[in-house]
């Protein structure tokens, strides 16, 4: 049982998220978590507005099921299959963090720096999560895909669309983490 | 319902591995951006390399899904431009947020309830691009 409840490492969390793909292709879907973000347009009546979101969202509740249940895993991961641990992260991470302002590093999943509703509650603060969010669901779609769509199932698959966006994916975060957070922390 | 529970499950399954791996953390995914902890290139790396090797597997051994149709995986449509431009904005918040979109729902799972102004936004940001699609460069 403490195998369990301590962190797991890279080698067993890999073929885990594999096994996820396989599961999914099995059942006859695929995996991809933001196209659950235009599916929840169109549920919303965007398909009356923009075609875009005019498709049969019936057929997509599949997935949807699929985020229900990683919020019950998610919940039953960290409140009943973990032991309080400390993210084991680099030294370099929590010192870079550090001269950032950020207190607290690793203590916990997410910085309260940022998530807190003290943070939330900042005209910064907020304006953070929603522009994150934003760039997140806009790029996605653009993109055709988030981390499961392209980098797992399309590179799984030798695609040379997806290792175009993975590569994005990096030129965006690299952009982000060096040259931007030093203007924003 | 019936048909719904195994991606319930494989949902539950999802879930537990990106807590359980701290994939889901926003400080792994800072610690990624600055090459400082092989930790989620080992995860993606292991994740790709079993991806590959699943897949070929079920080419050769001709495994059928459960509608009794060879598997095969969707394949994305040709160009470069949304590619590279799409994912450089995903990733740009992918960097700020700490989180790519499954783990934001399980996030919420986790008890931070602030993940869902993010997963709002989220929301908002395809609609856009749902809105400005063919004035868009693909």
């Amino acid at each position: 049982m403490d195998v369990i409840l301590q962190p797991w490492p890279w080698y067993v969390t890999g073929p885990c998220i594999a096994l996820v793909m396989f599961l999914l292709l099995y059942f006859g879907r695929t995996f991809g978590m933001s196209s659950n973000l235009r599916t929840l347009c169109a549920i919303g009546g965007a398909g009356k507005k923009v075609p875009f979101f005019n498709f049969d969202w019936q057929s997509q509740k599949w997935n949807l099921v699929v985020v229900l249940g990683a919020m019950l895993g998610g919940y039953l991961a960290h409140f009943h299959l973990s032991v309080p641990t400390d993210i084991a992260l680099s030294e370099a991470t929590v010192s870079d963090l550090n001269a950032l302002g950020f207190e607290n590093t690793g203590k916990s999943l997410l910085p309260a720096e940022l998530f807190s509703w003290e943070a939330v509650f900042s005209l910064k603060g907020i304006l953070i999560l929603i522009v994150a969010g934003f760039l997140v669901g806009f790029g996605t779609r653009y993109g055709g895909g988030c981390t499961s769509g392209h980098a797992i199932t399309g590179l799984s698959s030798l695609q040379l669309p997806s290792l175009i966006a993975v590569i994005g994916f990096f030129i965006g975060g690299l952009i982000m983490i060096h040259l931007i957070y030093p203007i924003l922390f | 319902m019936g048909k719904y529970i195994k991606f319930f499950i494989v949902g539950i399954f999802f879930g537990i591995v990106l807590v359980k791996s701290e994939a889901v953390s926003w400080y792994r995914i800072f610690e990624m951006f600055k090459f400082q902890s092989f930790h989620m290139y080992g995860i993606i790396g292991t994740a790709v390399a079993t991806g590959v090797v699943i897949l070929l597997l079920t080419k050769q051994l001709h495994i059928k899904n459960i509608y009794g149709n060879q598997i095969r995986v969707p394949l994305k449509d040709r160009g470069y431009v949304r590619y590279l431009l799409g994912g450089s904005i995903f990733g740009l918040g992918w960097a700020l947020a700490g989180a790519c979109p499954g783990p934001m729902y399980i996030l919420v799972g986790t008890g931070v309830f602030s993940m869902l102004i993010v997963i709002a936004a989220a929301i908002l940001g395809t609609y856009t691009y749902g809105v400005l699609k063919d004035k868009l460069p693909h």
